[in-house]
């Protein structure tokens, strides 16, 4: 991680000569490093560069929004104003984002000296939907509370008749402020609250939060918890990418299609806990290795063959049946200029013919010495980001029997605790996408902020231009194939 | 194009029969810590000190001994205490069907519950209930658990148990999460929606007691003081088989495990 110092009004003229070069943001987010001094940090990546680009900026006053030239920045800016007070300056859409309209804290919520357990008063009030004054055109708000057992957001529609004119997601109704739980917690103790703030990406989220730690302690994990770790994210994305296409066919009404696809996710799952004790991949990550030797006994590469057999069958099948088919080409486009623009990740980005992957390009855990194919397509359509999960389902699979045969006898943990006055950076590509953690820790070693970047915050931002200007019919199955997550987003 | 039907038909029957023996597919996991305090060495607060979410606590009685005391329904399973211990005064344990009628009945030896006598009200449901499922906040592990229930593997809907969309036809309110400020409002209005008799489940320990996000400046500490919680579930979350174990115990269908923060087996 490359941490440069940049003045404010430096900003503008500096992201265009990083986005002419090749890079792309990643992440912004602000942090107090002393009471009342208030830092910006911009995280980057650099073309062919395994190495991070990190801009830290201590505004004095408000600061020139980079959001007109850089989009998906939007998200990150509002962010930053709603929990530290931040303004910028041109910003394109003016309205909160994670706090919702009517919530009134005393002070910015990560402020420091904000008590961490005092509630924000709230009443709840409109704001940052548009007004539509034509009586042709319904409004349908949709949610929080949704049919089926689904997450919390609520879906507003603006549409005439069978077609979507205007939509808009509002998220953070299960804001928990999971960033500021973790200041001054233990590391152990900030492992297990890592694993919470997505359940579907407990490992991934531990894993990155792990490896910011050990960048900023500087300690380097032995080999055996390294291809540990790399089986234990593979198998996280297995039974989420086996979930996702369930849940596709029952979009698309394929009802012995959802069956088989649940079951191979219930498989799967009981395949963690028996290798693990958690169907979930928890409680086993800590800063330096793992709590503890996992042993891959025959059991579990027979059991993942088996997996591996039915999944092909499965997803063979899926691939040839014209009514699923039907509902997913082209539907949802998402091309591959705005997906770049907007900060789309993971699967999605990879469906609209961009060819990154953290695994690959900034390689963590074992995988610099993995073959990792990362599939691509370029169509754009719901279609094509069913067909990189499937084709992920496979190489997820190919990884972890390569895992075994490397896995030798060794040591899975080396003492790591936190050096004071230090930061790092950790990520991971979870199923869903790229995923950061930034940890920075005080004078006396204890965590003084987190940030999380999770792969829905970036692809929520990017779905509604798939959804504007669509059909009702349609909806569904779109939204399904992003295969989003409101918990991670949400924090 | 394939034969879907004919396929499945193949597949044979995937639906364990459990809880009328079968496997209940918790082959491995890890369940609550089991507490033996008479192991307990003097001094020692070891797991005390690692417990993410003050389940356990170590206090003073009159005589000035200590006594260990835990909540289960503050546990996110996590084992740090297990780890901790140096003794054998915390083990690990596959004790996962914690669902309980009284919130004491999670508290190692703690006040013994009043036995609630609401029977009458439920049996008129005891082959049919419906659930209206309302998120407030979780992390999205209780949701993937839940939508786990209608996986041909534990397929709920053989037990006379349905998920339904709205709460005007539901007779259980199952909350997860820890009560985020702004679902506390939806949640409100969808029990106030409901017909009478209506009962609420607090699946999952977030929505027990807060867990690991509750009591931030987002969100308050699960449904209490929001909500008359009739079925405590904690967990972390709580597996398929622990639901559906505390949906059966709470119609009267199979008996509670918990006494008194005590496994039963």
């Amino acid at each position: 991680m490359n941490v440069v110092s940049i003045k404010p009004e430096q900003l503008i003229e500096s992201t265009a000569r990083l986005i002419a070069d090749g890079g792309r943001m990643q992440m912004a987010y602000a942090w107090y490093p002393e009471p009342g001094e208030l830092e910006l940090r911009y995280v980057a990546s650099q073309a062919n560069n395994p190495e991070f680009l990190v801009w830290r900026c201590r505004p004095k006053g408000p600061v020139p929004s980079l959001t007109a030239t850089t989009p998906l920045l939007g998200w990150y800016e509002r962010e930053i104003s709603d929990l530290f007070g931040q303004q910028f300056v041109g910003q394109p859409e003016p309205y909160s984002l994670v706090l919702h309209p009517g919530a009134a804290p005393i002070l910015p919520p990560l402020d420091p000296s904000y008590p961490a357990s005092m509630p924000m008063p709230y009443v709840a009030k409109d704001g940052g939907i548009p007004d539509v004054e034509s009586p042709d055109v319904q409004r349908l708000p949709f949610g929080p509370a949704r049919a089926d057992v689904v997450e919390s957001a609520e879906l507003i529609f603006f549409y005439v008749g069978e077609r979507i004119l205007y939509f808009h997601p509002q998220l953070f109704f299960k804001h928990r402020g999971m960033e500021k739980r973790f200041e001054g917690r233990s590391l152990t103790g900030a492992v297990v609250l890592a694993e919470r703030v997505s359940g579907v990406g407990s490992f991934s989220h531990a894993l990155a939060f792990c490896q910011a730690v050990e960048q900023a302690a500087g300690c380097a994990v032995p080999r055996r918890a390294q291809l540990l770790r790399t089986l234990l994210a593979e198998l996280e994305r297995l039974y989420n990418h086996l979930h996702y296409l369930g849940h596709l066919a029952h979009t698309t009404t394929l009802k012995v299609g959802e069956a088989d696809g649940k079951l191979l996710e219930e498989r799967a799952k009981q395949i963690n806990a028996r290798l693990t004790g958690s169907r979930f991949l928890r409680s086993l990550l800590v800063p330096g290795g793992l709590r503890r030797d996992l042993d891959p006994q025959l059991w579990f590469g027979e059991a993942l063959e088996e997996l591996r057999k039915d999944a092909a069958t499965y997803t063979a099948m899926l691939e040839s049946t014209n009514s699923h088919l039907d509902r997913l080409l082209t539907t949802g486009v998402l091309n591959e200029k705005v997906a770049l623009d907007q900060g789309a990740t993971g699967p999605i980005e990879r469906a609209s013919g961009l060819d990154r992957d953290l695994r690959r390009d900034h390689p963590y855990g074992a995988y610099a010495e993995l073959p990792l194919a990362v599939p691509i397509e370029t169509s754009g359509d719901a279609h094509a980001r069913s067909q990189v999960r499937i084709a992920e389902i496979e190489a997820s699979i190919a990884l972890i029997e390569r895992i075994l045969l490397l896995l030798t006898d060794g040591p899975v943990y080396v003492e790591c605790v936190g050096v004071p006055n230090s930061e790092g950076l950790g990520w991971a590509e979870s199923p869903r996408g790229s995923l950061f953690y930034a940890v920075h820790f005080d004078a006396a070693g204890k965590i003084a902020r987190v940030k999380i970047k999770s792969p829905s915050f970036s692809n929520w931002r990017v779905f509604p231009f798939t959804v504007h200007d669509s059909n009702m019919m349609d909806y569904a199955i779109n939204e399904a194939s992003f295969g989003l997550t409101v918990a991670g987003c949400d924090r | 194009m394939p034969l879907w039907t004919l396929f499945g038909l193949l597949n044979g029957n995937a639906t364990t029969a459990w809880p009328h023996g079968g496997d209940d597919g918790q082959n491995g996991l890890l369940g609550m810590p089991r507490f033996a305090p008479e192991r307990c060495a003097a001094g020692c607060e070891e797991c005390a000190a690692v417990c993410p979410t003050a389940a356990i606590g170590v206090d003073r009685d009159r005589s000035g001994a200590e006594r260990l005391s835990v909540d289960y329904g503050r546990c996110v399973v996590c084992q740090l205490c297990v780890e901790a211990c140096p003794g054998d005064a915390a083990m690990p344990s596959h004790d996962w069907a914690f669902g309980t009628r009284d919130r004491s009945d999670l508290q190692l030896d703690g006040p013994r519950a009043e036995r609630k006598t609401q029977a009458a009200s439920r049996r008129d449901f005891r082959r049919s209930l419906h659930i209206r499922h309302i998120d407030a906040g979780s992390c999205n592990g209780c949701e993937s658990e839940l939508q786990a229930l209608n996986n041909p593997f534990y397929n709920l809907h053989r037990f006379g148990i349905f998920f339904t969309p709205s709460p005007r036809f539901a007779d259980l309110l199952l909350v997860t999460g820890p009560v985020t400020y702004a679902m506390r409002d939806p949640l409100l209005r969808a029990y106030e929606a409901m017909p009478e008799p209506r009962w609420v489940m607090a699946v999952g320990t977030c929505a027990v007691s807060g867990g690991m996000s509750g009591g931030s400046y987002a969100c308050g500490n699960g449904l209490e003081g929001v909500l008359p919680v009739d079925i405590y579930l904690p967990g972390c979350p709580p597996n398929p088989a622990a639901i559906i174990e505390a949906l059966l115990m709470f119609l009267d269908r199979a008996p509670q495990r918990v006494k008194g923060g005590r496994f039963v087996e």
